[in-house]
């Protein structure tokens, strides 16, 4: 009886819990970020029913069939009913990876309709750096041999290359809003992960694997890049920050940058 | 035969059951010391603490941790809990000793192999607790140990030299005791059966043991070979998992040509079936509580059988769903998620069947009882996050947050220690003809199931507010600042769960003092175990779970009985 009682208070204290949204999301800035919460609210709805429906029905259980000295029911088993919740079952999950798919596709395998802006965002024990390919678009060569923060090449690219003389690195992601962007992870060190949690996207950084991530941001404003893949003991501190501007701010700002 | 023969290096599977139980208590409060410094440190990062210092005078200088030790600790915990704890007794443990009992075998297939196989293992947590004392202490690598990270050495950080290297060799050492495990359980399960024990009257328990061992023979497999391959990158100079143009801390590595992801693939190979390997048998001995203390046959045996089998085989498909952001194939992960989705069907079967086996019995709450009902709570709400974390586009957010940590503890870590408990309460007396205290038992199950859902509930709440895992200290992030109170919520609660686990370890303690013997069927089962000794094997007449049989003459019937006689 206890049990019965003890269960229900958790299961009330745990739906209370995700109910009151204390701790969360931070608002989204893009409408994947959007699509990404009605999609996750419609699945907190439907484990939360089946979760309350659960625990009540094992609180109930006890309750009901605790021992006062009554006779057991006789049963082994009802294939009907394990047709049933089989099958019930099996056509809910394969929804719910059917469903999600088209969310993951949206993310990773279409392209944008107008060409992205293309920045390089690197990663290394325990910093980032992110690389615009100045005014003629291309990134000038990199050996990750060279690069030296003191000597102003963060990114080690290499000097005879010209393709590399008007390249922009910033320890900073500075985007403008509204506009899509090619970010091309790469690391040369060990595993890290580009986390921004108001995109509600995050990605792996590999070596020896250059990998594309779509990103697009509507909304300016300050967010934080959290690495987020065990990268060794200053993990906890990997942080930059993805700075969104309006479009004419963004200008001016690569344009600063530039003439330096 | 002398005490080192009868007890240390015996052959009787019923003491290499309890030594398998011993070290794997040594290794569970050993694992929860080290997660509850590391919570302590979460939240009182400026503390110092004269233990730490005693205990690692490097890695806690004047007593205040660094974050290279708070990795160590969470390495350590992560690989103590899951191969010497979650691996360790629902197979080596309870296995060794109820597998034969339970099939009315005299022993298992191959006692020798199965006491090389226990000293292996203990030899293997000897070795993994060597870390903690060697130059640069235990690897801050995790228990994934992730390449490039664990296969250069001490250039990518502390604890990645001599101590990485003993992890792997640890693990290799792990995977071979459990190979031999596995031969023998095979075996022992397919060729030692009783007269009249056919495969479908066996108890769910050695459904689960079998099953597990299966896994297991092709989980480490893997395991031992990746574990061989990481040791000939780091000492060697091969290059499975290091590509070109590799410079950590500044020094060009020079190797060419190998993958990090190929890691990560053999890894999770072997390390979602472990998961399997942790649970199932832990479901085997819910199923047989449930229903000796609902008096009542478990609820669709068969459908549980085969829902064990479906798991064991898709369990090798399901890998990649922990590598969705890892820059594998964005194809395979749409593949990975369906058939993880998939396997959650016969979790869910299994639970249907759990709450079909108690529903019209007449229920016992004894202290095995509760466990198992608490384990059925905590499975269904360790289960629900995992449909959200099965689909990639989820993923996406979750990924390495809280809300995994969350999840996996309930499902994988809370829910197979809940079995665990419940078979320690239900076999102790055959183990030891002492019966556990039931009134200390019931205050230990309710303060720790209230206590699991404190601690691995509000970390559900973390990770949905980004949370990442693996960070040693939260005040470099804005965002993490605003979790303060919840983080020293959940510290408080691992304290005082930490503490409520000292009531089990001085239950089993006390019961030795007891003069009283336990009776021989104490719970009134039906399996074999608990028949009278005897000297002639015994024939088995009917299957796991005849209870309450309409016109029977008691509410049970054991499996070695040849009919009713009345008397």
């Amino acid at each position: 009886m206890l049990l019965a009682i003890v269960i229900w208070g958790v299961t009330g204290v745990v739906t209370a819990g995700f109910a009151t949204k204390r701790w969360w999301f931070p608002a989204p800035i893009n409408t994947h970020a959007a699509a990404f919460d009605s999609y996750f609210s419609a699945n907190l709805i439907f484990s939360g029913i089946v979760f309350l429906a659960a625990q009540l029905a094992l609180g109930w259980l006890i309750w009901r069939h605790r021992n006062r000295g009554q006779q057991a029911v006789h049963s082994d088993g009802n294939n009907r009913m394990e047709l049933l919740w089989t099958s019930l079952t099996a056509i809910l999950f394969l929804g719910a990876a059917i469903g999600s798919a088209r969310m993951w596709s949206d993310v990773h395998l279409s392209t944008f309709s107008t060409t992205p802006m293309r920045i390089e965002a690197s990663g290394k024990q325990f910093a980032w750096n992110f690389r615009y390919p100045g005014a003629d678009g291309k990134f000038g060569k990199t050996d990750a041999r060279l690069a030296n923060d003191a000597a102003g090449n963060p990114a080690g690219i290499l000097p005879d290359d010209p393709a590399g003389k008007d390249d922009i690195v910033n320890a900073a992601l500075r985007i403008p809003a509204g506009r899509p962007v090619q970010l091309i992870l790469r690391s040369n060190d060990v595993l890290h992960n580009f986390f921004v949690r108001e995109l509600r996207v995050k990605q792996d950084l590999v070596p020896g694997l250059d990998i594309p991530l779509h990103i697009l941001a509507d909304k300016p404003g300050e967010y934080e890049i959290a690495c987020s893949e065990l990268c060794g003991l200053g993990h906890h501190q990997m942080r930059s920050v993805m700075i969104v501007l309006p479009q004419p701010d963004f200008d001016s700002w690569l344009g600063k940058q530039a003439a330096k | 035969m002398n005490f080192l023969g009868r007890y240390i290096f015996s052959t009787d599977h019923k003491i290499i059951g309890l030594q398998y139980f011993i070290l794997a208590l040594i290794a569970a409060f050993t694992g929860m010391a080290l997660s509850v410094a590391m919570r302590f440190h979460l939240s009182y990062p400026e503390a110092k603490v004269k233990l730490f210092e005693i205990l690692w005078p490097n890695g806690a200088p004047g007593g205040v941790m660094t974050p290279e030790l708070y990795l160590a600790l969470m390495t350590m915990h992560g690989t103590i809990m899951v191969f010497f704890l979650l691996t360790t007794v629902p197979q080596g443990g309870f296995g060794n000793y109820f597998l034969p009992l339970q099939i009315g075998a005299h022993d298992m297939a191959f006692p020798r192999l199965n006491m090389l196989s226990f000293w292996t293992t203990a030899l293997s947590f000897l070795v993994l607790c060597s870390a903690f004392v060697v130059e640069g202490g235990a690897p801050i690598s995790g228990w994934t140990a992730y390449p490039p990270l664990s296969a250069v050495g001490p250039v990518a950080g502390p604890g990645l030299g001599q101590g990485m290297t003993i992890w792997v060799v640890s693990i290799a050492l792990f995977s071979a005791g459990s190979l031999m495990g596995a031969i023998n359980f095979i075996t022992t399960t397919l060729e030692l059966r009783a007269k009249g024990m056919s495969l479908l009257r066996m108890p769910l328990t050695c459904w689960g043991w079998f099953s597990t061992a299966i896994i297991s023979l092709f989980a480490f497999a893997v395991l031992i070979a990746a574990g061989v391959l990481l040791l000939m990158d780091r000492e060697l100079g091969t290059s499975f998992f290091l590509p070109a143009g590799l410079v950590i801390n500044d020094k060009p590595i020079g190797r060419a040509g190998g993958s990090p992801l190929l890691w990560q693939h053999l890894f999770w190979f072997f390390g979602h079936p472990e998961v399997y390997i942790a649970i199932l048998p832990g479901m085997g001995i819910i199923s047989t509580v449930l229903a000796t203390f609902s008096r009542k046959p478990v609820f669709g045996y068969k459908a549980m059988v085969a829902a064990l089998l479906f798991i064991g085989f898709f369990g090798f498909l399901v890998w990649g769903h922990h590598m969705f952001i890892s820059g594998m194939n964005p194809y395979s992960s749409i593949a990975f998620s369906v058939l993880t989705l998939i396997i959650g069907v016969p979790s869910a079967i299994k639970t249907f069947n759990w709450l079909g086996t108690i529903w019209g019995g007449s229920l016992h709450l004894t202290t095995a009882m509760l466990w198992a009902l608490g384990f059925v709570s905590v499975f269904v709400t360790g289960g629900l996050t995992g449909i959200w974390l099965g689909q990639p586009a989820l993923d996406l957010y979750f990924h390495d947050t809280y809300l995994v940590v969350g999840h996996f503890h309930m499902i994988m870590g809370v829910a197979a220690v809940f079995a665990m408990f419940a078979g320690t309460y239900y076999w102790w007396p055959r183990m030891t003809g002492r019966m556990l205290g039931e009134t200390t038992g019931k205050v230990h199950f309710y303060c720790t199931f209230i206590g699991v859902y404190m601690i691995f509930i509000p970390m559900h709440f973390a990770g949905i507010a980004g949370n990442p895992r693996r960070y040693s200290d939260f005040s470099q992030f804005e965002f993490l600042r605003d979790l303060k109170m919840l983080h020293l919520g959940m510290t408080h609660a691992a304290f005082f769960t930490a503490a409520v686990q000292f009531l089990f370890l001085f239950n089993l303690l006390w019961s030795l003092r007891s003069r009283a013997k336990a009776p021989a069927n104490p719970w009134r089962a039906t399996t074999l175990e608990w028949a009278t000794p005897s000297d002639e094997p015994p024939v088995v007449y009917r299957g796991a779970y005849e209870f309450s049989t309409p016109g029977a003459r008691r509410d049970f019937r054991m499996q070695n009985e040849e009919e009713d006689t009345g008397t």
